[in-house]
């Protein structure tokens, strides 16, 4: 007789599962983004994927670890994929690389891999890109720029000249520098009213990537691949602290809702702070940690010199995580009188 | 309506129960060898009172229970003993336990049963007839009912709750039980009401089994109870104990502490009906509803004997040729049976018979991605892969700080991980490590009071040598000066004598305190002995006596001697 143990039946779950739902719950936000900018979005994630595959297999492979079992369980083309969203769309391939390997190979396999990583691994190839390469981590188009795939592939293996056309901002960046260079003159109202840039209540093409990312993040959460959270702590920390500073001040800041729909909020909500590995395990502990990294971020975006907060807040709360976790244990049947 | 509460996780896996309740219980036929283990309940090992060689009636007490915490063991049917000897047990390790091996006649002829009236017999009373009778749960714990119905003085009884909720999957043994004998288990439930006097008497019965609820109120309302049966929702573990007080009264009992301190007790309903079958028909517990399903054609509840080896009772399901194994009990808590020799028990609620398609081994364990999955269907609330995480790296004191013994093992963590963890088999582990590192503590703690008692005890004696030595000088010095005066001498060395027996007897009083003490603690390995052991024992004992007795006056005689050569 074979030797097994209780319980007999297990729910049809696993890594791969979950992994392959949270790259379906992207999709949404992908689609938008290619019919926004073009196949190059799609030449990235492809980029991304093959780099970290190929970083996962090698990593594997030196360690020893069971390579079919670890190579398909997905969780490498998730950190592809949030690095390729992440990323400048036109950002030449390299950068790319880089930002793949460090994610899996330093972020990852070196804290031990699966599960054992301190740090959301695509927010460290996002810091770890925008400190070494300030310059081409800020190069956005504008989402009407019209491109053909040609030009786009051209663009990304660097075979033609960079234009300044492709070299803008984001609009959280756009309005960040308006603000500081009109010193006071200039309000929000006079920038966002520039319809290159702004659309009906954020960034120009961006707000709609966004909703998309909010939707499959919904998605998700009724699926129970995420509880809520993480994700309602991180909205609600930006929209507390920007709703308080447009409230006192609706010249020189914009709205919560400008800053929910711009940047990596959505993502970050969604995708990034519910990232289970790196992120708080308890129901209070994942308010306090979505809550502080949405307040950090949107501090760091407003105030600090980079053009968006989300990778350094998120990294910034991963180290806390022990600590919160540490201090929000929820009391066990029975014990709940006591506490 | 009562206002019903929830426990917190659990899980819904698929029941599976229809196909086992289509036909109405079957009464299993009598086996060629009924193989009984006397340890088939929580606590003490019943002695064994029978021998080889020897005709057994059905019904007879084969095992005696050895104190208060056992339960009686009686032979199912009639026949003689084979043997009382070890043999496999319904367990995970298949380990032997000691059994009575009977060879039944086919006649099964019972031995003179005595009904007794309940109600006019003492409270203490009833509960010895119920240890005599054999009666514990059912509902797999096997705990010894008749200690559960004590109330605690200083709490009053508030709810007793009769488990008929069954939430494991495959397993009907207790709706089929509740469908066809609802009225014996309400007589029961109102012994245990009478022995408790609680306020409310609550009959949980998880709602998929719509038929049993029907069958219980009615068989309530006929008997003019005031007992409320009550469908609780369907969600694994929700026939837990402490789970289905939770979903009837809303408290919640913590580990630490037993449920009469809250003011609530539970049964199964299986032992409330055993309860009123022993009192009111002098039957004790000989066979029990066991549902064998799964992999079999012919899926259904059965009235077996106990001790029937599990060989002999799964012919009656006809297993389907891909069958791997059987497990006993259900696929959330139950084990694989170690050998089809083992024997049926009180436990074995249920048989599944096993094959891979029905139960696909579990897919290569992955590393935990904290997802928290297993702490959302924790019915405990606890962190499981926290207790993981430590069990793993063997930090011990880390799992006990995140409650480790919480843990019920229901195993509704490693049903929803993603990673494919035996979660529970973790936990085990850590536990029986604890468990282990506390006894060796414990003896090493032993072991270093001892040492240091005999140190002292030492020094001690080492004084009082000195200090008689001493007194002896002197009084032998002062001997030698008031040689003249003889008429004190015989009061002088009286005393010191006297003073010596005394102690004597001090040291053997606190020698006999101590044995008695270490025997109150240790099992004795004249514990569960067999007849024929014990026959043993009493013969050498009979050769001993004449020679110590006569040790014991040449002692004696010695002694005179001295003690008159000391008044010389």
């Amino acid at each position: 007789m074979v030797f097994t143990t209780p319980p007999y039946l297990s729910q049809n779950v696993s890594v791969q599962r979950v992994m392959l739902q949270v790259l379906a719950a992207l999709l949404p936000g992908i689609a938008v983004y290619v019919w926004l900018l073009g196949p190059a979005v799609l030449l990235q994630i492809g980029i991304a994927t093959t780099a970290a595959l190929f970083a996962e297999a090698f990593m594997l492979k030196l360690l020893s670890k069971p390579l079919g079992l670890f190579l398909g369980d997905g969780s490498a083309i998730v950190t592809a994929w949030l690095i390729a969203l992440a990323f400048p769309p036109l950002a030449p391939w390299w950068l790319i690389v880089v930002g793949a390997l460090f994610a899996i190979i330093v972020a990852k396999h070196l804290y031990g891999g699966l599960g054992q990583n301190p740090f959301n691994p695509a927010m460290i190839a996002f810091a770890v890109c925008i400190v070494s390469f300030p310059a081409l981590m800020s190069q956005w188009p504008p989402v009407d720029l019209n491109t053909g795939f040609a030009e786009q592939l051209a663009l990304v293996f660097g075979s033609s000249p960079r234009l300044d056309a492709m070299s803008g901002a984001t609009p959280l960046d756009a309005l960040k520098t308006a603000l500081k260079l009109g010193e006071g003159s200039a309000s929000v109202a006079s920038v966002v009213a520039d319809a290159s840039t702004f659309g009906y209540f954020a960034g120009k093409g961006w707000e709609w990537v966004a909703t998309a990312y909010l939707l499959g993040g919904l998605w998700l959460w009724q699926r129970k691949i995420i509880s809520w959270h993480a994700p309602l702590g991180f909205i609600t920390g930006i929209a507390l602290l920007a709703g308080a500073l447009w409230l006192w001040n609706p010249g020189q800041f914009a709205n919560p809702l400008f800053h929910l729909f711009s940047g990596g909020a959505m993502l970050g909500a969604f995708f990034i702070v519910t990232d289970p590995v790196s992120g708080c395990t308890t129901p209070r502990g994942k308010l306090i940690f979505g809550f502080s990294a949405g307040a950090l971020a949107y501090v760091i975006r407003v105030f600090g010199g980079y053009p968006d907060g989300v990778a350094f807040a998120v990294l910034l709360l991963n180290i806390c995580v022990p600590l919160i976790d540490l201090y929000t244990q929820p009391p066990i049947f029975g014990m709940k009188s006591k506490q | 309506m009562l206002q019903l509460f929830q426990f917190k996780g659990g899980v819904k896996p698929d029941t599976n129960k229809t196909s086992s309740v289509q036909a109405p219980i079957g009464r299993a036929p009598l086996p060629p060898l009924l193989v009984v283990p006397l340890h088939q309940s929580i606590g003490g090992i019943p002695n064994p009172l029978v021998e080889a060689g020897q005709r057994v009636g059905k019904g007879q007490l084969i095992g005696s229970a050895d104190k208060w915490l056992s339960s009686a063991v009686h032979a199912p049917s009639s026949g003689t003993v084979l043997a009382v000897e070890e043999r496999v047990a319904a367990h995970p390790s298949g380990l032997p336990t000691l059994s009575v091996v009977i060879e039944t006649d086919g006649r099964d002829e019972w031995i003179e049963r005595h009904p007794v009236d309940y109600q006019a017999l003492a409270p203490e009373r009833v509960r010895e007839i119920l240890r005599d009778s054999g009666v514990v749960g059912l509902g797999g714990a096997v705990f010894p009912s008749h200690v559960k119905l004590t109330a605690t003085k200083s709490v009053a009884m508030e709810e007793l709750v009769i488990n008929g909720a069954e939430c494991e999957p495959f397993m009907t043994c207790d709706d089929l039980l509740m469908r066809e004998r609802a009225e014996d288990i309400v007589r029961g439930a109102g012994i245990f009401r009478d022995l408790l006097e609680p306020k409310r008497v609550l009959i949980g019965i998880e709602d998929n089994k719509p038929e049993a609820v029907a069958a219980m109120q009615a068989a309530v309302q006929k008997l003019g109870e005031n007992f409320a049966v009550i469908a609780v929702p369907t969600r694994y573990p929700a026939g837990g104990a402490k789970q289905l007080i939770r979903v009837l009264t809303g408290k919640e009992v913590p580990a630490s502490m037993r449920s009469p301190e809250m003011g609530v007790q539970c049964f199964n309903v299986a032992t409330a009906y055993t309860a009123w079958r022993a009192l009111a028909h002098g039957e004790p517990v000989l066979s029990r509803i066991v549902t064998l399903t799964g992999n079999v054609d012919e899926p259904r509840n059965w009235e077996a004997l106990l001790g029937t080896p599990l060989k002999d009772f799964v012919t009656l399901g006809k297993p389907k040729t891909d069958t791997s194994g059987y497990l006993m009990g259900g696929p959330m808590m139950g084990f694989e049976m170690p050998s089809l020799e083992a024997p049926l028990v009180k436990a074995t609620n249920c048989i599944i018979a096993a094959s891979p398609t029905l139960f696909p081994p579990a897919p290569p364990e992955m590393p935990c991605i904290r997802c928290g999955a297993c702490a959302e269907v924790c019915p405990h609330e606890l962190q499981p892969f926290e207790m993981y995480w430590f069990s793993r790296a063997k930090n011990f004191g880390k799992t006990q700080e995140y409650n480790i013994f919480d843990c019920i093992e229901c195993g509704c963590c490693s049903y929803v991980c993603p990673s494919h963890i035996p979660l529970v088999q973790y936990f085990r582990f850590a536990k029986s490590e604890i468990w282990s590192r506390e006894r060796e503590k414990a003896m090493a703690d032993a072991a270093k009071a001892r040492f240091e008692l005999r140190n002292e005890r030492d020094e001690r004696e080492k004084t009082e040598k000195a200090a008689r030595l001493a007194k002896a000088a002197a009084a032998k010095a002062a001997e030698k000066k008031a040689t003249p005066e003889a008429g004190n001498e015989t009061a002088a060395s009286e005393a010191p004598v006297n003073a010596d027996a005394a102690k004597k007897a001090a040291i053997a009083a606190a020698i006999e305190r101590a044995r008695q003490q270490r025997e109150n603690v240790q099992p004795r390995n004249t514990d569960g002995l067999t007849i024929a052991q014990r026959k043993e024992i009493a013969e050498i004992e009979a050769r001993r006596a004449p020679l110590q007795e006569q040790t014991a006056l040449n002692a004696e005689s010695a002694e005179a001697q001295s003690s008159q050569r000391e008044k010389q």
